[in-house]
């Protein structure tokens, strides 16, 4: 087997002290190869997102092992990790400053790592993200949603990482825009070879995206399977299967059967 | 193309007009408001007077006149005169200098402090944070004139020790607005988006969060400058501010106030120009809340 | 059983437009719309700008000045919405029409338990005494699958998971026995199993009460599952009205357009087909 791209063993999360202590995540463990497109499928409050923030560096308290590409990952990162593994945050209306630039918010990546000639990887860029030289000097407020969103995956993508963390990239667009930014993320991934783990509640999102996924519940992660089984319907537990049923749309008697799973 | 139309275009083509347009835009939305006109109208002809002094002045502001002192408003002495038979209109237009050097000089130091020391706070958070802020309640525990007083007697009375004293008494209250808003911005994925990239905390504060606290500071300085003003006429009044023969407006009322009753041109016509100028910054800063306010 | 919404629709709309003033003219979110509603479910389907949610505040007539809103009519069981008084449509907010929004936190006051917001609600229409005001809140919430009802009268706001607090603001709704519900976006912050369980206790109220529901949702097989007729709005307009079982026969190239534009789990294509939008779709008169 090649070398996982992203390792997570026995990850614990847990906030707060004493008697209100949340145990967020416990004992999540999953692997994801070079290249590969990981879901991580769950109902909110389920630690899905808490994960991904612990494995960017956002969220420092959390015990276990991370890896990138072999190397085991502290809690305060470095500049190195942040070149080589990028995040793709929900709400594209909050993810922006919003009193700078397309151009300041993608400059500034440049800046901080020093990498020059920012002029040109910012045309490159916004050309490979599918927005044209014009948007260059909007302000978010001059852009839609999409076009929001378009430019966080351009700001990730502007230090050419190996790894996109997506939380929920696609869950506060409108599906006609949703179809645009998961054919964008999906051609980006086969260009650059980039390695993706996605969260997302959404089972037919995750499908489409990824090729293998882990359901998670209550900060546990319940079942670990393939996309063609869940096209099948073989899942093995019994909430992923009610997860499977609930978004087949309304049905009276399907809801009613519904339970609560601790 | 028009200049309006390149102004409020949504496809700027370089940065200069993208910063241009949204002050145009900004503008558009303060001139809708009719008051905040009137105030802007007021403080441009605040400095207008202060920079046109000598020219509007029909008298030195010094020169006394002992044969005509006390006269009642007249062609020749259009606000009268006072006890030295000085020129109150002149005394006036002059005082407009010293109002200005003192709320400029407060606007730029009390605030910038107030600003850097709320957003460290807000956004390093532990000691930091518990430290700054308890210093920071140290000053507030006290009302502003007091503490002024107290600084002002320390340093001696002058107007520059007094505006010290303002600055000092006054900053506390920036911090605080400024670390509460650094508390709502820290959490938000622009600031997450910008730590995944590597930035430090320096970099952060300056660039990413100081650029949103600035403008409801600016709001909240416009609108204090009334009360900055009627501090240093305050002081002024006490004998604590500008000494004799400065004119300005606090000292003017102090002395004036002998002959209130007899003279009533001599301490109200500066206390009016001190209100004029107060409602002015007030209406300004209304209309600045308009454009700036990030929550419209 | 439905009944057909011509016997005896109870609101009627015709022609509704809203408009609001912008810096350059007006900026029309509602242009011409008509339909009808009985005592059914009708969705109202659309993307973010479709004039979907104006629609429907319009009519309770809670669109803000300076927001215009005109239409040949607006009646509702004989009752001419768009000229009442201000009085009459206080009466008719709440206890004949109720509305449930998106996000119960934005709607529930945070200081007052939600037992006696709900109380209040009831008292307010009905003027019960407060014994009788708190046993029906407690049927109420019992009535949304509240499991412990006393427990959960005297919580606040914050206290209640998203889920719950859509069902108290259901309750809280309901509670007047209104006849007309307009939910908008009911459940879109929910988890999808709250979700289906949320809208089985509407469902279960709609047929068992005989009321009307006008559910606005951007989400296609949710509505195409749940509701009886749906509406699909696009740039102000209804572009086409069909039954729900035969939304997956829709004709409109627009609606055609979302509902292929949307991943499926039982097909393994390697594109999603993106919508390309044809102007003729928002003119005025076009289908």
């Amino acid at each position: 087997m090649t070398q996982a791209m992203i390792g997570i063993e026995d990850l614990d999360v847990t906030f707060g002290y004493g008697a209100a202590t949340v145990h967020a995540v416990q004992n999540v463990t999953f692997q994801v190869k070079p290249g590969e497109s990981f879901g991580l499928v769950g109902e909110s409050g389920s630690g899905k997102s808490t994960v991904l923030r612990a494995m960017s560096g956002l969220n420092p308290d959390w015990s276990g092992n991370v890896s990138l590409d072999g190397q085991t990952l502290g809690r305060q990162r470095d500049k190195a990790f942040y070149k080589r593994c990028q995040m793709v945050f929900q709400d594209p209306y909050g993810s922006l400053h919003p009193r700078h630039t397309v151009d300041r918010i993608l400059a500034e990546p440049v800046a901080i790592h020093g990498l020059g000639d920012a002029d040109k990887r910012i045309d490159r860029t916004l050309r490979e993200v599918g927005l044209g030289p014009q948007f260059r000097f909007r302000f978010p407020h001059q852009l839609s949603g999409g076009q929001r969103q378009r430019v966080a995956i351009a700001r990730a993508l502007i230090l050419e990482p190996r790894v996109l963390l997506l939380d929920e990239p696609t869950s506060a667009l409108d599906v006609s825009v949703q179809a645009e930014i998961l054919n964008l993320l999906k051609r980006l991934r086969a260009e650059h070879g980039l390695t993706y783990i996605l969260v997302s509640h959404n089972l037919a999102v995750v499908a489409y995206m990824c090729d293998r996924l882990a359901v998670m519940n209550r900060g546990r992660v319940v079942e670990e399977l393939d996309v063609e089984s869940l096209r099948r319907g073989q899942a093995q537990q019994d909430y992923t299967r009610q997860l499977l049923l609930a978004s087949q749309g309304y049905d009276r008697a399907v809801a009613d059967s519904f339970k609560d799973f601790a | 193309m028009t200049a309006r139309e390149w102004l409020l275009s949504d496809t700027p083509q370089s940065r200069s007009q993208a910063r241009m347009g949204r002050l145009y835009g900004g503008w558009l939305t303060f001139t809708g408001n009719r008051l905040a006109m009137v105030g802007l109208g007021i403080v441009v002809a605040l400095m207008l007077m202060a920079l046109l002094a000598p020219l509007i002045a029909t008298h030195h502001p010094f020169a006394q006149d002992l044969a005509n002192r006390l006269q009642p408003p007249s062609a020749a002495n259009w606000f009268g005169t006072d006890q030295y038979g000085r020129d109150i209109w002149s005394r006036v237009v002059y005082g407009s200098r010293l109002t200005l050097y003192i709320v400029l000089l407060v606007a730029l130091t009390a605030p910038v402090a107030g600003l850097l020391i709320g957003t460290i706070s807000g956004y390093l958070g532990g000691w930091t944070d518990i430290v700054l802020m308890r210093i920071t309640d140290v000053f507030l525990a006290f009302p502003k004139l007091i503490l002024a007083l107290a600084f002002v007697s320390a340093l001696g009375p002058g107007i520059e020790n007094a505006v010290i004293a303002i600055a000092i008494t006054s900053w506390p209250p920036y911090a605080r607005i400024a670390r509460a808003e650094t508390m709502t911005i820290r959490n938000s994925d622009f600031i997450s988006a910008v730590r995944l990239q590597g930035a430090s905390p320096t970099r952060i504060i300056l660039g990413h969060v100081i650029p949103l606290c600035t403008s409801s500071l600016i709001v909240r300085v416009t609108l204090d400058m009334a009360g900055i003003i009627l501090t240093a006429a305050g002081l002024g009044f006490l004998g604590l501010g500008a000494q004799p023969p400065l004119p300005e407006w606090g000292a003017m009322i102090s002395t004036g106030r002998q002959y209130l009753l007899d003279q009533w041109w001599v301490a109200t016509l500066p206390g009016i120009a001190i209100f004029v100028v107060s409602l002015g910054f007030n209406l300004l800063g209304d209309g600045l809340r308009d454009v700036l306010d990030p929550k419209n | 059983m439905t009944v057909s919404p011509s016997a005896t629709p109870l609101l009627t709309v015709e022609n509704l437009r809203v408009r609001f003033p912008s810096r350059t003219g007006y900026t029309e979110a509602v242009r011409g719309v008509s339909f009808t509603v009985g005592r059914e479910k009708l969705g109202i389907v659309g993307e973010s700008g479709s004039g979907k949610s104006v629609t429907g505040r319009s009519l309770l007539r809670l669109v803000a000045p300076p927001g215009e809103v005109t239409a040949d009519r607006i009646e509702f069981d004989g009752t001419d919405l768009l000229h009442a008084s201000e009085r009459k449509m206080r009466e008719i907010r709440g206890q004949r029409i109720s509305m449930v929004m998106q996000d119960p936190k934005f709607s529930l006051n945070p200081v007052m338990t939600v037992g006696r917001q709900i109380a209040e609600a009831y008292r307010v229409h009905t003027k019960a005494s407060r014994s009788e005001a708190r046993r029906r809140t407690l049927d109420m919430l019992g009535a949304v699958r509240i499991r412990d009802p006393e427990r959960v009268f005297d919580l606040y706001p914050h206290e209640v998971s998203g889920g719950m607090g859509q069902r108290i603001m259901i309750a809280m709704m309901l509670i007047p026995d209104p006849d007309l519900l307009i939910a908008d976006e009911p459940t879109s912050a929910l988890d999808v199993t709250v979700q289906m369980q949320v809208l089985a206790i509407m469902d279960e109220l709609c047929s068992s009460r005989g009321m009307g529901l006008i559910f606005i949702s951007h989400d296609l097989n949710l509505v195409a599952s749940f509701c009886d007729r749906i509406l699909i709005m696009y740039a102000g307009r209804v572009v086409e009205s069909c039954r729900a079982g035969e939304l997956h026969a829709a004709k409109h190239p627009y609606t055609r357009g979302l509902l292929d534009s949307l991943p499926r789990l039982d097909d393994d294509r390697a594109e999603l087909p993106v919508l390309t939008r044809d102007p003729a779709w928002a003119a005025e008169g076009g289908r």
